[in-house]
């Protein structure tokens, strides 16, 4: 699938168009069923790339093989510097990653959880010390630092979820539907946190189901029947189909497949 | 009257999780409960399904009393919680056949009101539901409710998670099943489905904001709100957010809406300030106003 190199505008005239992701032709088959159909594309440095597509596309099969937890059929794919096959640890140690699904643990305290993920990450204590303070200034939460996690509300939970994927300042993060039912005040400063990662350097690939945040990325490949129908920035897409917006773009593209 | 709730108000231990909701959902009704997660959304359906004890206030379904009633309630009401709650392990058809059996009816009894959902994933039927996607497994998880025919429908979160396209299919089938007399409660975090409900309470952190039809609520909103577009989005954030007039900026999609303090803004001061912060292609024009505007300002 062609790459439009020319939409992504990097954000500083100092960013060249260095390649994070590269995809080429990655399968993944189970038994006889192909999930993901030899797809191929790239992401540059500090790109907000959206990945969308209709439940039963192939997107979340197609995340676990780039994440370096599922291992392609055939195909490659190199992240953050390391091939997906024989580097899956390297890529997992050089990515960040959160989703809705998994974010922090409830029964630790804020503090401990930064603690745990930074030791994880393999931070030394005096770098997960300044972390500490960092994110819990720039989160405000120093009423709560030492609150259990599960207490906290999901948009808060999200965003400290996001700033602790972020710990090791990694070139990459991979955000899975960062704020499903999450409220809107919230959401919007969410966005806000990732258009400064972004504008920072850091490459964000997002996988997400509101449309309007599908207009927030700099490009958006849409995934059918396992393969990637679309790819370009949400501007060209809605021009393509003649449309006005990205929620019209998928109707048109998106059909559910089972 | 189909629902009645008169201030309810539920704690878990010192969390307030619902104070002092009061609302009415007519006969025939679409009725959509909208708010983000932690609203109290869920134990408003958990208390009105009678799974839940209120700590205060009262309530009644289709003319039952929720406590000294509940299991005429349970008997005539459809609930599709917020998880998928079917049973993984059991197919498609062994799900319907179940929760049929449960309730004392057949599949076939009640076949007509499900006909239009169940022949999408007839085609699945010897498939376990645990393999089904997130589309499929919706639209078995209204049929199991429906199979009874219930003069209520409860719904909660039922389009979380799930793609556009789902969404879209999901209410056009509550829309044909409200033609068939049956009462809906739904609740959802996206404000855009707010609009295919007849009426709608917005609710936050336990408590209700405003209950009217969509129209209404959009009507009724005073503020001017602009659409605001220029080349670099991030650098625009920062600039509206530190313009001195400014009451709020948030990103909608490909534009910001911009809300401005006085009732005599002029849209050019804004274009002359954003040209000299060096930003290029601005574009400034009156907003379509959604019902997330609206709750984000209330």
């Amino acid at each position: 699938m062609a790459k439009k190199r020319d939409c992504f505008v990097p954000r500083n005239d100092n960013m060249e168009q260095e390649k994070i992701i590269t995809v080429q032709n990655l399968t993944k088959k189970f038994g006889s069923f192909t999930a993901v159909k030899g797809i191929s594309f790239d992401v540059y440095k500090g790109e907000i790339f959206g990945f969308l597509g209709a439940n039963g596309a192939g997107k979340t099969t197609a995340m676990k093989m780039l994440i370096g937890i599922s291992n392609p059929t055939s195909g490659e794919a190199n992240v953050a510097g390391f091939d997906v096959h024989s580097q899956a640890e390297m890529v997992k140690k050089s990515i960040g990653y959160m989703s809705q699904k998994f974010s922090m643990y409830d029964d630790l305290t804020i503090k401990e959880n930064i603690t745990f993920f930074g030791g994880i990450y393999g931070l030394s204590r005096i770098q997960i010390k300044q972390k500490i303070t960092q994110l819990v200034d720039e989160l405000e939460l120093q009423d709560v630092v030492n609150n259990l996690v599960g207490s906290l509300p999901l948009g808060w939970k999200q965003k400290l979820s996001f700033s602790v994927a972020l710990l090791h300042e990694p070139k990459i993060v991979f955000l899975d539907e960062p704020t499903g039912g999450v409220d809107p005040i919230t959401r919007r400063q969410f966005w806000e946190m990732i258009y400064t990662q972004a504008y920072k350097g850091t490459t964000i690939f997002v996988t997400t189901h509101y449309m309007d945040e599908a207009e927030y990325c700099d490009r958006v490949s849409i995934m059918v029947d396992g393969a990637i129908e679309a790819l370009d920035s949400p501007k060209n897409l809605k021009e393509q189909f003649k449309v006005d917006s990205m929620n019209d773009v998928f109707l048109k593209l998106a059909r559910n497949v089972e | 009257m189909s629902i009645e709730v008169q201030n309810i108000s539920k704690s878990y231990n010192k969390i307030k999780a619902v104070e002092n909701i009061t609302f009415n959902v007519n006969d025939g009704e679409l009725f959509g409960l909208i708010g983000p997660d932690g609203a109290g959304k869920t134990t408003i359906f958990r208390i009105l399904t009678t799974l839940l004890l209120a700590n205060e206030g009262s309530a009644t379904v289709a003319g039952y009393d929720v406590v000294k009633e509940y299991k005429a309630i349970r008997n005539s009401v459809g609930y599709m919680p917020g998880k998928f709650s079917l049973y993984q392990d059991l197919t498609v058809e062994e799900n319907l056949e179940f929760f049929a059996t449960i309730f004392g009816t057949t599949i076939e009894e009640n076949y007509d009101l499900i006909k239009d959902i169940y022949i999408q994933i007839e085609p699945f039927k010897t498939r376990r539901a645990g393999a089904l996607s997130g589309g499929m497994k919706q639209k078995l998880a209204l049929c199991c409710a429906l199979i009874h025919k219930p003069k209520v429908l409860f719904l909660d979160e039922p389009t979380t998670g799930v793609d556009p396209v789902s969404r879209k299919e999901f209410w056009i089938m509550l829309k044909r099943l409200q033609k068939k007399g049956i009462t809906i409660l739904v609740s959802t975090p996206y404000m855009d489905e707010a609009s295919l409900c007849d009426r709608i309470a917005l609710i936050q952190k336990g408590k209700i904001l405003k209950i009217d039809s969509p129209e209404n609520i959009i009507n009724n909103y005073e503020k001017v709100i602009y659409d605001v577009q220029a080349n670099n989005t991030h650098g625009l954030i920062r600039d509206l957010k530190n313009y001195l007039s400014q009451y709020s900026v948030y990103a909608f999609g490909e534009f910001i809406h911009y809300i401005d303090k006085n009732a005599d803004f002029n849209p050019n001061d804004l274009h002359d300030y954003l040209k000299n912060k060096n930003h290029t292609d601005i574009v400034i024009k009156p907003a379509i106003i959604t019902i997330e505007d609206v709750f984000m300002d209330l």
